[in-house]
């Protein structure tokens, strides 16, 4: 029974934060790609438009839900309902931080630690896919089945080359349970190297990380391999017939899939919760030193304002950093909350290059697209797994 | 608790299975199928196969269905059309298929030893690791001539579909 109650209460604070999550991942990459572009981006509603996804939420939700007379009814329901889904449910397996002991009170910080968890994941990313093909093929327009089709192909495509990239730090590290991958990336070299794959010997993974993060960005159909919705060519593929809700359910997908990409990147290759650096540097103090850096900043910034409303809510932005900077600074709730802050600073970074890409690349024409997955990706893939089981083969004992 | 889950994906197996039949669009077909894909890959993490389960998710869910739907998809296969039937299969359709199934069954009976029956979470060896020893051990042979077989049918696919050479 305490099982379950367990469960529940780290089930609704995993959804509440995904979601949060979700909705806020979208307010900064406005505000991201809006400064890349030298405009100001959302900043109507609440300060610097804080509350612009609380008002997003409101709008779809009151929008009209139109169904096209054309559409294949059945399918165009349950598409978005597959694509939402299949993208919310992975987050389960993920792992955020380390044993939490509080008195007799122990619990881990992830939903279900399963054997086969990087299995799941990939499981759940290849039957994603059905989600965006039947909404293509069910709205029964040409622009939607052609971004369907693309987006089934383009998939299929990439999840080889991510597949074999994430079969090389499997070998090195012996397991395909995230806690326990995790655990093997812990420790550093001389010192000071972290023993995360990216980093770890005899073959730093290098060059597979590169692989996984770019067909990651083929698989969350994100820029430059966006061409399911390709705006002008496709008006915008395979959602061009949803409305309101059920286009939120795509949007929501996208942004859940890139969280969940970003997770298992971090996991795999970027040593999960395990500091850069090691403890006698002062590991510790690292997040207290950033928060309160940048509390420092905004409060100066509040003094010196550059437009009217900055003389409020910087400070009070502020004010709260500095809390923050204090809290990590208690030892019992820094214990929990070092490696959140680990783990959220990694995931975040990945999520931030998802958004420094959008504002800076274009987009590939269809045929590069596939020629790059399959004459470039997929031999260096195979190359470099077969470089890993042959250094591990030779330096095991 | 794992009898209650056996009998829901037990029941959402064959409730696909029989849907896959029934329905006359391809779509609907295909999407039943990856239902019973899906409900036996259940079934399997029932019975401590954990990394069957996963391989049925991400080689028969994941990637054959998807070809399935794509090629649909790319043919733009309508629904079937009814065929007007004679009146053999009409009368004589059920009560063969009723003879049949008692044929299976009473075979079932007498063929299975009488020993206990399946307990759920008593299989261990399911997981990846033991996988991996036993077939790197004792059946390395049909590994490795299975894996050859593959190639074999990789390298005749690229060759039928490849294009004319001037």
């Amino acid at each position: 029974m305490n099982f379950l109650i367990i469960s529940l209460i780290k089930a609704a604070v995993v959804a509440f934060v995904l979601l949060t999550t979700l909705a806020y991942l979208q307010w900064i990459e406005r505000k991201v790609i809006a400064h890349i572009q030298l405009r100001v981006g959302p900043r109507r509603v609440g300060p610097h438009g804080l509350l612009q996804p609380l008002a997003d939420v409101v709008k779809l939700m009151t929008k009209e839900d139109m169904i096209p007379s054309h559409v294949n009814k059945v399918f165009y329901l349950l598409a978005p309902f597959l694509a939402v889904t299949f993208a919310l449910i992975s987050i389960s397996v993920i792992p955020f931080g380390t044993e939490i002991h509080i008195g007799s009170f122990d619990t881990a910080m992830q939903l279900t630690d399963i054997n086969i968890g990087v299995l799941f994941i990939l499981g759940l990313s290849g039957i994603g896919v059905y989600g965006v093909a039947l909404a293509g093929w069910a709205s029964n327009n040409k622009y939607s089945l052609l971004g369907g089709l693309r987006s089934s192909a383009q998939m299929i495509s990439y999840e080889l080359p991510m597949a074999m990239a994430i079969a090389a730090p499997l070998l090195m590290l012996n397991t395909l349970s995230f806690r326990e991958l995790v655990n093997a990336q812990g420790g550093f070299y001389l010192g000071f190297i972290p023993r995360w794959s990216v980093f770890q010997m005899p073959f730093p993974q290098i060059i597979s990380f590169l692989l996984f993060v770019v067909a990651a960005f083929a698989e969350t159909n994100r820029v430059p391999f966006d061409l399911p919705e390709a705006e002008n060519e496709l008006v915008a593929g395979f959602h061009t017939e949803y409305s309101s809700m059920k286009f939120a359910a795509f949007f929501m997908a996208e942004y859940a899939n890139m969280v969940t990409v970003s997770c298992v990147g971090t996991l795999l290759f970027l040593g999960g919760w395990q500091p850069l650096f090691p403890e006698e540097y002062g590991a510790r103090f690292l997040p207290s030193l950033i928060f309160a850096i940048g509390g420092l900043v905004s409060i100066y910034h509040g003094m010196n304002p550059a437009r009217p409303f900055d003389r409020i809510t910087l400070p009070v932005a502020g004010v709260v950093f500095l809390g923050i900077a204090a809290i990590f600074l208690i030892p019992v709730v820094a214990t929990i909350i070092l490696p959140l802050f680990w783990f959220a600073a990694k995931v975040g970074i990945i999520l931030f290059l998802y958004i420094w890409v959008r504002g800076t690349l274009p987009r590939f024409r269809y045929d590069q697209l596939m020629n790059f997955a399959w004459t470039l990706m997929f031999p260096l893939a195979i190359a470099n797994l077969f470089v890993t089981g042959l250094l591990v083969a030779v330096t095991s004992k | 608790m794992d009898s209650i889950l056996f009998l829901i994906f037990a029941a959402i197996a064959v409730g696909c299975a029989i849907n896959l039949v029934l329905q006359t669009h391809p779509i609907s077909s295909a999407l039943s199928l990856i239902g019973v894909m899906g409900a036996l890959a259940a079934l399997y993490l029932l019975l401590g196969g954990e990394f069957i389960a996963a391989a049925q998710l991400i080689v028969y869910a994941g990637a054959i269905m998807v070809l399935f739907i794509f090629v649909i998809m790319l043919l733009n296969a309508g629904a079937e059309s009814k065929i007007k039937r004679s009146l053999w299969p009409k009368f004589l359709g059920a009560p063969l298929l009723l003879v049949l199934l008692g044929i299976i069954y009473s075979v079932i009976v007498r063929v299975l030893p009488s020993s206990e029956g399946v307990t759920f979470g008593a299989f261990r060896q399911g997981n990846a690791l033991e996988i991996g020893r036993v077939l790197f051990t004792s059946y390395l042979l049909p590994f490795e001539v299975t894996s050859v077989l593959i190639l074999v049918a990789i390298l005749g696919a690229i060759v039928l579909a490849q294009k004319e050479v001037e």
